[in-house]
């Protein structure tokens, strides 16, 4: 049975790691995601679990540790955000390359500067090429169920990658919701027991753990790793198959909601997919077609999935938490424009980065998102491809 | 506008305790089994600071995720921010405004920028002093807004608020009392139209 409660997204986050009792959880604070090893202090102080509790000194020495503790055999985990998170840099590929399934419960926060406290995703889609699985969530209810998949995902010996479950700084992790929670039991044999097939820890198979890779084999190495990558997506669905089973709940590379006759959408990201939805409702009412495919796995990047979600849409608006500074759009759209490149009719598409550094994103913006797609429907003109929207300007405004 | 939900809006200073205030009230709302939604947003991480938090409060679950720009109703945890916040900015003229204050609510309404809704006031200072020894703000303003919203029954909330400081003050009971009073009298005390 489930048991309805109301907490915060970090509160949520914390739960699930109680209830998982990983061997070890190296502790960094920074806002927001200082409450996950606060609350998780609190179980170890009351001796509800048996983790290895390490303090440190920075990001770079909480995700050492949790390398060292990985490759060691232990079910390793932490939590950062922001420059806590860009502080890890050098040590997330070490992770990734050596192959170590660590869980990050990554809490969006835009990265400095200026310094701002507020969420958006340039944290973790600056990490997006680091070799780390990636799965979001739009409230604290799919923060805390990917956290229970999380491990079962990332162990599997046909990846054996590291994985961040993410969720929007402030908006989800500090909002109180209710939330369904399933029992320590359940949990505990759903997510079941860590048993690595090499470990530094034990005689019987004695190896190596991160020496210089020499010409004539770190090709290799990397391409194996991008071949994992690959192997995770069957590894998603089939935990997520059996995560509904086990609890009810669906989940898959993305929610399409409201697509089956959609003829303009929104591709986006996190939290505001659940204001989409409301603006959706709202727009249906009058007879707009409108939809949304909200993206939950983003490393790997489902792109066949994505394109097939897109193929009968007229005009799609991705929305971009962060900016990219690449000078023609933000990386969803880079990645969700490119899986349509295939298509015979690819939709009309736009690239609109909205959100930054916790710029507020209310059913009214979406709204004006929703009509400027209609406006490039009804002309046939897709106008400007790349576009700020929410800033205060004193140019003309597209939107 | 649909009844089902109703939106609330905290303006405090950080410090004060709007943002627990504003997680109690979603505490007892879910107790009385409504979906709910309290979240803070911050400014400047610093003790004074003008800081907002919102309620949503709904019969049907609420996916919307943004800040809350037409509350039905409005709280002031401190009457100085009256000059510098405008704290009625889309407040629903059907609802309320409910202000931490000794004065008359009339006194504060030409304050209020035309804002032509209902203006309440509690004196949570005393309330507080009074039953705590200290100046908590957040519980009088807490059960001052229940009062007047009725976005609860105010008896279940009172019942459900027991409970809720039982468990949170399991190690401190002494407070517990105190902290009833301050509920009971400000519902008794606040006063406006």
């Amino acid at each position: 049975m489930s048991i309805r409660e109301r907490l915060s997204g970090n509160e949520a986050i914390a739960y699930a790691m109680r209830q998982i009792d990983p061997d070890v959880f190296a502790a960094f604070p920074i806002t927001p995601s200082t409450e996950i090893p606060q609350y998780f202090a609190q179980y170890v102080a009351d001796g509800k679990v048996s983790t290895e509790y390490v303090t440190v000194e920075s990001e770079h020495s909480s995700m050492s540790t949790c390398i060292g503790a990985a490759a060691a055999g232990a079910r390793a985990v932490t939590a950062t955000s922001s420059a806590g998170l860009a502080f890890m840099y050098e040590v997330l590929y070490v992770a990734a390359s050596s192959r170590l399934p660590i869980t990050l419960a990554c809490v969006n926060r835009t990265l400095t500067g200026p310094i701002n406290i507020n969420n958006d995703h340039s944290d973790s889609m600056g990490a997006r090429d680091a070799g780390w699985l990636q799965i979001y969530a739009e409230n604290n209810q799919e923060a805390y169920d990917n956290y229970l998949q999380a491990m079962r995902i990332s162990e599997h010996p046909s990846v054996r990658l590291p994985i961040m479950i993410c969720q929007d700084g402030f908006i989800t992790s500090h909002a109180v919701e209710n939330i369904l929670l399933e029992e320590d039991a359940a949990v505990k044999k759903f997510v079941g027991e860590y048993h690595p097939e090499h470990a530094l820890v034990g005689r019987d198979h004695p190896l190596a753990v991160g020496p210089y890779d020499s010409c004539p084999y770190c090709m290799e190495h990397k391409v194996m790793q991008a071949e994992a990558m690959k192997n995770a997506k069957k590894v998603i669905l089939d935990v997520a198959a059996d995560f509904e089973r086990t609890f009810g709940r669906k989940y898959g590379f993305f929610e399409e909601y409201r697509m089956e006759d959609a003829e303009v959408a929104l591709v986006l990201i996190g939290s505001t997919a659940g204001t989409a939805k409301a603006c959706i409702e709202k727009l249906r009412a009058q007879g707009v077609k409108a939809g949304l495919v909200k993206v939950r796995v983003f490393r790997p990047f489902p792109m066949d999935e994505i394109a097939q979600a897109l193929k009968n849409v007229k005009a799609v608006a991705v929305m971009d938490k962060s900016e990219g500074y690449s000078g023609c759009g933000g990386p969803l759209f880079a990645e969700t424009r490119s899986a349509c490149y295939d298509l015979p009719d690819p939709p009309k598409m736009i690239d609109v980065v909205y959100g930054l550094a916790g710029r507020d994103c209310a059913v009214e913006d979406i709204e004006k998102v929703y009509r400027h797609l209609l406006k490039i429907v009804e002309t046939g003109e897709t106008g400007p491809r790349y576009i700020h929207f929410g800033q205060r300007s004193n140019q003309e405004e597209v939107l | 506008m649909s009844k089902t939900m109703t939106e609330i809006r905290w303006h405090g200073r950080g410090g004060q305790g709007a943002k627990t205030a504003c997680l109690l009230l979603a505490d007892a709302a879910f107790a009385s089994g409504k979906y709910v939604q309290g979240f803070p947003e911050y400014g400047p991480e610093r003790m004074g600071a003008p800081i907002t938090a919102y309620n949503r409060i709904s019969d049907v679950p609420c996916t919307i995720h943004s800040n809350i720009y037409d509350p039905d109703y409005v709280v002031v945890v401190d009457e100085s921010l009256l000059h510098t916040v405008d704290v009625t900015a889309g407040l629903n003229p059907e609802g309320a405004i409910v202000i931490n204050s000794a004065r008359d609510p009339e006194e504060l309404r030409p304050l209020l920028r035309g804002y032509a809704g209902g203006v309440y006031t509690i004196d949570a200072r005393r309330i507080s002093e009074e039953h705590l020894g200290r100046y908590f703000p957040n519980t009088p303003m807490l059960s001052a807004i229940v009062q007047v919203s009725r976005v609860l029954e105010p008896g279940r909330f009172i019942a459900d608020m027991e409970a809720s400081f039982r468990h949170k003050f399991a190690t401190k009971p002494q407070v517990i009392q105190g902290n009833m009073n301050c509920l009971i009298q400000s519902m008794k005390e606040v006063r406006g139209a």
